[in-house]
């Protein structure tokens, strides 16, 4: 006689959300890369015929005041959305790896130096941070990039710090500290490839934040300037066909803003769970 | 004298220093064991040695290798003793290896970057290493991670990092106590057999006198931050002076000894206990109230010195 023991299925969690999503991301991407492609129409062809037209053949997510195809927008939009906060990330991360690595090695005043200057960015409104940087260098979208980047500079330098404080605790740090290596060349080699796991699903799930972020300027008029189809423009450029019953100009960049940053979020913190990290 | 530490006092905020007024010699081919309970300030013996002192502490005394006193040399100075006089073995090899590094980058990286040497070298010269110290089939474990290796042949690469520089002064802090009994061995015999071919001196850290006794040419005895006796190891092993020293090998079950085990009554104490004489009277047999008033100092016993004040010389 047999006895039928019963397991545990080692899939536990059907990651069903997370191919989704990647999926539609990459899905995202491709169409931004190829928007010459694959739009129907130029970004910026007016077309007085088609004001406010609703979905049809013709024009698939319909278009804005101006008969612009809103289909087209989005793909071309979907171009400076997803490259800002990318630019964004790479700045505020090489940025924050540095300083939380630096104030994690050398502890002492340099750690108090910077876990104070990070705790007053901390204590300011990124947002009210960012604008008074655009105010004083004027609008557009560099300036909004290079501004969210310092914005998540201490975001990024905090976490890093306490990730590099457990890595410097370890014992094989010690190890190549006593073979005579210099702090440099262990953080640089050692420390933060170690620290990568770690960070990358941070990261990701960033990526999202910052998209809305950048978006959000934009809205305000802080960021991409017209004609450009940056999401968060074109939804500002549409409110007030709301007011014509039209919904459409909203809501079509509003849900691309939404899904994209959700997929990233679905994949950042699946990303952290996968490497043993709470995000 | 390869390494001299003396007078060491190194006091890190407790109510009592971690090390007080230690001295010890180690010379040229030489192996000088050091024997203590957990707490009793060994690793950070070793770990001064490379001046990696526990944070905000205050070490005064002298620690010379070579002549150079370690505590004051420059910081390059530092660095050249770290990277070519002075080696260290850890207790755990897995934990003292970088997870996400090769075995081979482990070797050849220290000596590309702190010896200057040429990459190519730099790999013949790990794979010379490591069939030096046992291992089968070099080039393929060179390019293995250590989470592919067992304790005993991760330590035996460490060891081999250890050599990689030449160095003339070993520190192996418990460098067989995370290892099984077979690998424990054999990693004793690779440590003694590349300690007399290189002629090299060795502070050999353990908690097990017993090892030490067999082990080591001279031991010295670590209570509470003091050395409490130094000794030939033989000497040590048969007739112990110091009734610490003598309560551990009495706490060490014999095979076909009838006698019940003696455990030293008491728990070592932590840095928080401060003592206004011998740090061991609270739990020595023969203690009395003399011996509460009495700071311990080394009185001269045969081959050595015992920290007791009841030691007739």
């Amino acid at each position: 006689m047999t006895t039928a023991i019963a397991t545990l299925s080692p899939k536990t969690a059907r990651p069903l959300g997370y191919w989704l999503s990647s999926a539609f991301l990459a899905l995202v991407v491709t169409a931004a890369a190829l928007a010459p492609l694959v739009a129907p129409y130029q970004p910026d062809a007016v077309d007085f015929a088609a004001t406010l037209a609703p979905m049809s053949p013709e024009h698939l997510l319909g278009a804005d005041q101006s008969g612009r195809d809103l289909f087209t927008r989005i793909l071309y939009g979907a171009r400076t959305s997803l490259i800002g906060p990318l630019v964004l990330l790479a700045i505020a991360s090489v940025l924050g790896v540095a300083l939380g690595t630096l104030a994690a090695w050398h502890r002492g005043w340099v750690d108090a130096v910077v876990s104070r200057l990070t705790d007053v960015m901390y204590a300011f409104p990124g947002l009210l941070f960012v604008v008074l940087i655009v105010a004083v260098f004027g609008n557009g979208m560099t300036t909004a990039v290079v501004a969210l980047g310092l914005a998540y500079t201490p975001t990024i330098a905090k976490y890093t710090r306490s990730v590099a404080l457990a890595e410097c605790a370890k014992p094989y740090i010690d190890a190549y500290r006593v073979q005579g290596m210099g702090g440099f060349t262990i953080c640089v080699r050692h420390l933060v490839p170690n620290m990568a796991r770690s960070l990358v699903g941070y990261l990701v799930v960033l990526f999202g934040e910052g998209l809305m972020s950048l978006a959000t300027l934009s809205f305000l008029g802080f960021g991409a300037q017209p004609p450009s189809s940056d999401w968060g423009l074109m939804v500002k450029e549409g409110q007030p066909a709301i007011v014509q019953g039209a919904f459409l100009p909203v809501l079509v960049p509003g849900a691309a803003i939404a899904l994209v940053v959700v997929s990233f979020n679905v994949i950042g913190v699946r990303v952290a769970d996968r490497m043993g990290v709470k995000a | 004298m390869l390494l001299s530490v003396e007078g060491l006092t190194i006091e890190a905020g407790g109510r009592r220093p971690i090390l007080r007024e230690v001295s010890l010699t180690v010379g040229k081919g030489e192996i000088v064991g050091l024997v203590g309970e957990s707490g009793s300030g060994k690793s950070t013996i070793a770990r001064s040695v490379l001046r990696l002192l526990p944070a905000g502490a205050r070490a005064s005394g002298r620690v010379a290798v070579s002549g150079d006193d370690v505590l004051t040399m420059s910081p390059a100075a530092l660095r050249d003793l770290r990277a070519s006089q002075v080696a260290m073995i850890y207790q755990d090899p897995r934990s003292s290896l970088n997870p996400v590094r090769r075995i081979g980058d482990f070797l050849t990286e220290r000596m590309v970057l702190t010896l200057g040497r040429p990459k190519a070298e730099a790999r013949a010269r790990a794979l010379e290493l490591l069939a030096a110290v046992g291992m089968r089939d070099p080039e393929l474990r060179m390019r293995q991670y250590p989470h592919e290796l067992s304790g005993g042949m991760l330590q035996r690469v460490v060891i081999a990092a250890a050599l990689a520089a030449d160095p003339a002064l070993l520190l192996a802090d418990e460098a067989t106590s995370a290892l099984d009994v077979t690998t424990q061995a054999e990693t004793l015999a690779l440590l003694r057999r590349v300690q007399a071919e290189r002629q090299l001196g060795m502070l050999f850290i353990t908690h097990d006198l017993q090892l030490a006794a067999a082990f080591c040419d001279r031991v010295h005895v670590l209570y509470a931050g003091t050395v409490v006796e130094s000794r030939p190891a033989k000497e040590l092993f048969e007739d112990p002076r110091h009734p610490y020293t003598a309560g551990l090998l009495a706490c060490t079950p014999e095979l076909g000894d009838p006698r019940p085990i003696r455990p030293i009554p008491g728990r070592p104490p932590s840095l928080d206990d401060a003592f206004t004489g011998c740090p061991f009277a609270p739990r020595c047999p023969h203690a009395t109230d003399a011996c509460e008033r009495w700071l311990p100092e080394p009185v001269t016993v045969s081959g050595g010195s015992a920290a007791c004040r009841l030691v007739e010389a």
